[in-house]
């Protein structure tokens, strides 16, 4: 695979606290790439680094295509969607389309990028009276606009409802398929499990972990929860074999779930009810962490 | 600089203005507003006495004439109010300011053919004023209204290119519309050049506006050029927007630009002659005054309209003008931040 972009003992220190504290990593050529963590993890002050908005304090981003550091220059070649920005009132979703676009040399279609983003339905509206998802399709429409081959996502579905946040996904699964590279911070689990070939995760500045979603489940986790109701579960069983009860439901953690349904059903406990989970990323990250993504 | 870039931020500046109809509404109400108001608190004749003005200095420059001397100083009811030159004088006859100049040394009188109270106070003077030489001139009354509109208009200006960008910059700078704009290739003096000419254009377009609608209702006094008015306005404005770039090049705080522009416009409110003339203000204050930039737009534009002065005889205005824009772009160039970092 091709390395897109090169991080090199990045460290980022204000006058109280390091955001980011000598981290190292690179990104694979039409990967999606995630950085995960808590808020004040330090991710979006990694990515606004890797896009030339903010400076380091040492060490260093290569672009492998430029062969160079970054810097301000490279606002042409890449796409960026902010954690938080407003847009200008008063100008419709097309006036707004129509100034970013002056912007740069090379610029997409834009019946192309309305296609792309589902913007159709609302391009003469006022950038104030869009709902958050619209206006989530907007400012990445904003980030695609000049074509770029590396798009930068800050948290793009925070404070979306669930339906928007779907809709999104299937608009950056789209993205993936042109072979973009995509860098993308969240604390959203599932949708790192959902988008990301590779993730990284971060607290307190640092990386903690890193992989395929895959690789670090099956290295951090051997074991599968099976749920089952309370009061179908002889307490007897349930002392005898240590199980935990959450909420009226006993959880059973175990590493081989057929041995496991056999001795429940020889003990004549009945399946009704009966739900098995894997660990996903949240439970890895409380595992490295001790407490959870969105604390 | 790009000027596709460039043109498209001055495109988008200008229709959120006049999009915003609120801000657009009271940036025409509000000055149209105090002239009206103006305009009917001071149209009465205000006190019944008629002013005299006297000569009091000969040709050589000596002092000659005592109250004692002129015997028609005994007349009550009449204000005498001394000139130490004659053209000064002429000028205030002219402008109905006052009603007869007498010049004593020269045994010589002037009145203004266009002045009812002029051809009074001469019939009340006609015995004292025997053997004198009778001589005319003529000018249309000022009125406050015409006296206080640069200053109104002047005032209004401030405030648009004051909190229009100033305020502006800094609600950009917070909802971080300026650090997505600083994500694109654009540069800051590409976005800076666009603010200030979008708000220029604004600023002046809505003063024309003003101005002509409220001659149709007033019919302005105007001895100036149009185009020395628009070239002072021009300049005065680019100063009050170079001071608001200044003002807001680095704050992200609402609250303390608020406090800062306010600071910065009070002073020339109420020091800059927007309402009354500083002409018998003490000298610490007319220096002080010298140093906002209202003061020499407001008395650049007023002298043009009142006295017909041309951009030589204003050369000081506007010069202090450009020296001030120049000040201050380029500090505000230095200072100014997109993003400012924790």
């Amino acid at each position: 695979m091709t390395v897109a972009i090169c991080v090199e003992a990045l460290t980022k220190e204000y006058k109280d606290v390091i955001a980011v504290n000598d981290i190292s990593f690179s990104v694979e050529q039409g990967h999606c790439f995630g950085l995960l963590g808590p808020n004040g993890a330090g991710k979006t002050t990694t990515i606004e680094i890797m896009e030339g908005i903010i400076g380091a304090s040492s060490g260093s981003v290569v672009y492998k295509n430029q062969d160079k550091e970054v810097d301000n220059n490279i606002s042409q070649q890449i796409g960026i969607q902010f954690q938080h920005t407003a847009l200008q009132d008063f100008l419709t979703v097309k006036e707004t389309l129509n100034l970013f676009a002056a912007f740069y040399q090379h610029t997409i279609g834009q019946n192309k990028l309305i296609e792309l983003c589902d913007l159709s339905d609302f391009l003469d509206r006022d950038n104030r009276l869009l709902s958050g998802g619209q206006r989530q399709r907007l400012l990445l429409a904003l980030a695609l606009i000049n074509d770029p081959e590396i798009i930068f996502l800050d948290e793009p579905t925070t404070g979306l409802d669930p339906h928007a946040r779907r809709k999104f996904w299937q608009l950056i699964k789209n993205i993936k398929a042109q072979n973009k590279t995509i860098i993308l911070t969240t604390h959203y689990m599932d949708e790192a499990e959902q988008l990301c070939d590779d993730i990284v995760i971060m607290d307190q500045g640092k990386i903690i972990e890193s992989g395929t979603p895959q690789q670090l489940l099956s290295k951090h986790f051997k074991d599968v929860y099976i749920y089952l109701p309370e009061q179908q579960v002889p307490l007897t069983l349930i002392e005898k074999n240590q199980w935990v009860t959450l909420s009226g439901s006993v959880e059973i953690t175990t590493d081989n779930v057929e041995k496991t349904l056999v001795m429940l059903m020889d003990n004549k406990v009945s399946l009704e009810g009966l739900h098995v989970k894997s660990a996903n990323l949240d439970d890895l990250f409380l595992h490295l962490t001790g407490h959870s993504l969105r604390e | 600089m790009n000027i596709k870039r460039f043109f498209a931020v001055f495109k988008a500046r200008n229709i959120e203005f006049f999009r915003d109809k609120s801000s657009l509404g009271w940036n025409l109400i509000f000055p149209v507003l105090l002239l009206i108001g103006f305009s009917l608190i001071f149209s009465g004749e205000g006190r019944s006495a008629y002013k005299v003005g006297i000569i009091d200095i000969s040709a050589e420059g000596v002092t000659q004439i005592t109250d004692k001397q002129v015997p028609f100083k005994n007349i009550r009811f009449i204000d005498y109010i001394n000139y130490e030159n004659i053209e000064a004088a002429k000028n205030k006859l002219n402008r109905h300011t006052i009603d007869l100049v007498i010049e004593p040394s020269y045994s010589q009188y002037w009145v203004n053919n266009e002045s009812a109270k002029s051809y009074l106070v001469e019939k009340i003077f006609s015995t004292q004023l025997n053997g004198y030489t009778r001589l005319e001139t003529s000018g249309k009354k000022i009125r406050y209204v015409d006296w206080v509109l640069p200053g109104i208009l002047g005032m209004n200006m401030m405030f648009s290119c004051l909190f229009g960008v100033g305020y502006v910059i800094v609600r950009y700078r917070k909802n971080a519309v300026l650090k997505r704009l600083k994500a694109t290739p654009l540069s800051a003096f590409e976005f800076v050049s666009a603010q200030l000419l979008s708000r220029l254009f604004i600023v002046m377009f809505l003063s024309a506006v003003v101005y002509s609608g409220c001659n149709l209702l007033f019919n302005f006094f105007m001895l100036g050029s149009y185009f020395d008015l628009i070239i002072i306005g021009m300049l005065g404005a680019f100063c009050l927007i170079s001071l608001g770039l200044l003002v807001a090049s680095r704050s992200k705080s609402e609250e303390l630009i608020g406090g800062l522009l306010n600071l910065t416009s009070w002073p020339m409110m109420m020091l800059s002659g927007v309402w009354f003339s500083l002409e018998g203000a003490p000298s610490a204050l007319k220096n002080f005054a010298d140093f906002l930039p209202l003061t020499h737009l407001v008395a650049g534009a007023r002298k043009i309209i009142t006295e017909g002065a041309t951009l030589s005889d204003i050369s000081y205005h506007v010069t202090s003008l450009i020296f001030m824009s120049i000040v201050f772009l380029s500090l505000g160039a230095y200072f100014f931040s997109w993003n400012t970092e924790r």
